[in-house]
């Protein structure tokens, strides 16, 4: 079986948030970024241990700048087989998407893996883009999956449970939690990665319908309130009045 | 142009996603001049009450009678926004509004902008929209600049509010594509508010000391009428199932209320809560990072706390 997985780079869960230009920009400045974490501990990961149990080859697909070749080693290291960048800088789901499905298209992949979203602007749209651009279903939040090369079968997290569905053919699905466990790249992971194939493609499409105008930060916590443990009179008082939430 | 929101019922009824939908798309169809048209695919109670929240009509595709699938529904929904001339297309950013977006995006030929969390306004020829982004540690204010928009709406954004009667309900002919997806089963906790959707909830953590404790946090849930929550370490080692966790890699919420106790208030979990309304911290750790981000702390034990916190509750929602 053949799998693609698109890989993401996003800042690092406790990086500093800030902007520049304006605003308009996200400020990298002492950013350390790293592989989206629902990308590399639950897409990538289900995907070699597929290949494990039937065979095939894991490419990982990413939209991004040279810089980003870092974050595309790691995956070869936790044991993708080969790589491809779009050399470009990823503006927008719809480009991103337009761009890997146009790889997608002359690589007949059996299954195609995405994050449930990315930790940076958490958008949960790229998976079901690259699906529509390639005509073939899409299921969403997958916390378990397994395949035969011709039928799935894919757990999905809804509101307050799960539904367990079925797919004939090639689909592209979206991890979450529990699809996986996190592999730590080894050493000889590490080396090999350095010897496979990371190829550097030229972006087929620079769309892009949406852009960011302005980041804003939240209003300041006004602090913390202490309420005096003996008092729970005193912290209902103020859930009710203060706060007004009950 | 109109606006065309998608009207999720599952089990065949609406839940309060259905109605912050059709509100929501009331309120963009106000702010660009024209009419909300609800869609409703598969059998509901009662279709017309959307009316009541704001929706003008109600499209009803009763004969779709099989389960989620985006090949389908994308289909259904591409061919009624062609039929009803709406050029903004608004889901609920739920689970299966999550998986409809980008499809729906292409079926289109869309902009498209997920988890908006205020009603767009039009700003020239552009659609000026606003999401949360980094995990609720900013926002990003986007101009769409295509025709057609599709955009996705943060749960508990806004309160569906009651500004209309029932509305007429309309069957529209259209060409139900064959199942890619085949729904085998759906396993969902029944009687309890799922967490995405829950105005308060009662969360705990390793502080807890053991699943056989549970039984103090889901007495104030009770008194509540809260939802309950954990800890990532928690449903990691199964003292909780995994769809109670909240935090980063679990279930993003933002209800009015959410209690933690014994929750230290690692980065990742305040990922999934900090835009809650009002955060209440109970922890005996005086250095629990989570009293950073709270409104109201409790410095103790919360085995004691959490019982007395109950009882005041009790005697003042009895009042």
């Amino acid at each position: 079986m053949n799998f693609l997985v698109c890989i993401s780079k996003t800042p690092e869960t406790t990086a500093k948030i800030a902007f520049t230009e304006g605003n308009a920009k996200f400020d990298t400045n002492g950013v350390q970024f790293i592989m989206n974490p629902y990308d590399e501990w639950y897409a990538l990961v289900r995907a070699i241990e597929l290949k494990e149990q039937h065979g095939g080859e894991v490419t990982v697909i990413n939209v991004g700048p040279a810089s980003n070749d870092v974050v595309i080693r790691k995956a070869l290291a936790i044991g993708a087989d080969k790589a491809v960048r779009v050399n470009a800088e990823a503006t927008s789901s719809v480009m991103v998407a337009k761009n890997i499905a146009d790889h997608a298209k002359a690589g007949n992949y059996d299954i195609i893996l995405t994050g449930k979203e990315t930790i940076d602007f958490n958008g949960s749209e790229v998976g079901g883009l690259v699906a529509a651009y390639l005509d073939i279903p899409f299921i969403s939040y997958a916390s378990a999956l397994e395949s035969d090369g011709s039928k799935s079968t894919v757990t999905r997290d809804i509101e307050g449970g799960v539904e367990v569905v079925e797919v004939s053919g090639a689909f592209v699905v979206s991890a979450a939690k529990g699809l996986a466990e996190q592999r730590i790249p080894n050493m000889r992971g590490i080396m090999m990665a350095k010897k496979k194939p990371l190829e550097v493609i030229d972006a087929t499409s620079t769309e892009d319908p949406c852009s960011v105008v302005e980041f804003t930060m939240p209003a300041e916590k006004s602090g913390v309130k202490m309420v005096d443990p003996e008092d729970m009179d005193e912290l209902v008082r103020l859930l009710q009045e203060e706060a007004k939430v009950i | 142009m109109s606006v065309l929101v998608i009207a999720e019922n599952p089990k065949g009824k609406f839940k309060k996603s259905a109605f912050e939908v059709t509100h929501f798309g009331y309120l963009t169809a106000q702010a660009l001049g024209t009419e909300c048209i609800a869609l409703v695919i598969g059998a509901v109670e009662d279709p017309g009450q959307l009316g009541t929240y704001g929706a003008a009509k109600v499209v009803h595709i009763d004969s779709y009678t099989g389960g989620f699938d985006t090949t389908v529904y994308n289909s259904l929904v591409a061919q009624v926004a062609d039929q009803t001339g709406s050029d903004v297309v608004i889901v609920n950013h739920s689970a299966n509004g999550k998986a409809l977006i980008g499809g729906l995006a292409v079926k289109l030929n869309a902009g498209v902008v997920s988890q908006i969390n205020s009603v767009p306004q039009l700003d020239g020829g552009a659609l000026k929209v606003s999401k949360p982004v980094f995990s609720g540690k900013a926002f990003a204010h986007y101009a769409i600049n295509t025709p057609n928009k599709v955009l996705s709406l943060m749960g508990n954004a806004i309160p569906p509010t009651e500004v209309g009667s029932p509305c007429a309900v309309e069957n529209l002919s259209v060409d139900i594509p064959e199942n890619k997806v085949i729904v085998k089963e759906v396993k969902t906790v029944d009687g309890t508010v799922p967490l995405p959707e829950a105005e308060l909830v009662v969360s705990a953590g390793r502080g807890m000391k053991g699943p056989e404790n549970w039984g103090i946090i889901e007495e104030l849930a009770n008194t509540l009428g809260a939802t309950t929550a954990c800890s990532r370490p928690v449903a990691d080692t199964g003292w909780r199932p995994h769809h109670e966790h909240v935090g980063q890699t679990g279930v993003a919420i933002r209800p009015n209320l959410y209690i933690a106790a014994g929750i230290s208030g690692a980065i990742q979990h305040l990922a999934g809560v900090n835009s809650s309304k009002c955060i209440v911290v109970i922890n005996k750790d005086p250095e629990a990072p989570f009293f950073k981000a709270a409104d109201y702390g409790v410095c103790a034990d919360l085995f004691d706390v959490v019982p007395k916190l109950n009882e005041a509750l009790k005697k003042a929602l009895a009042q």
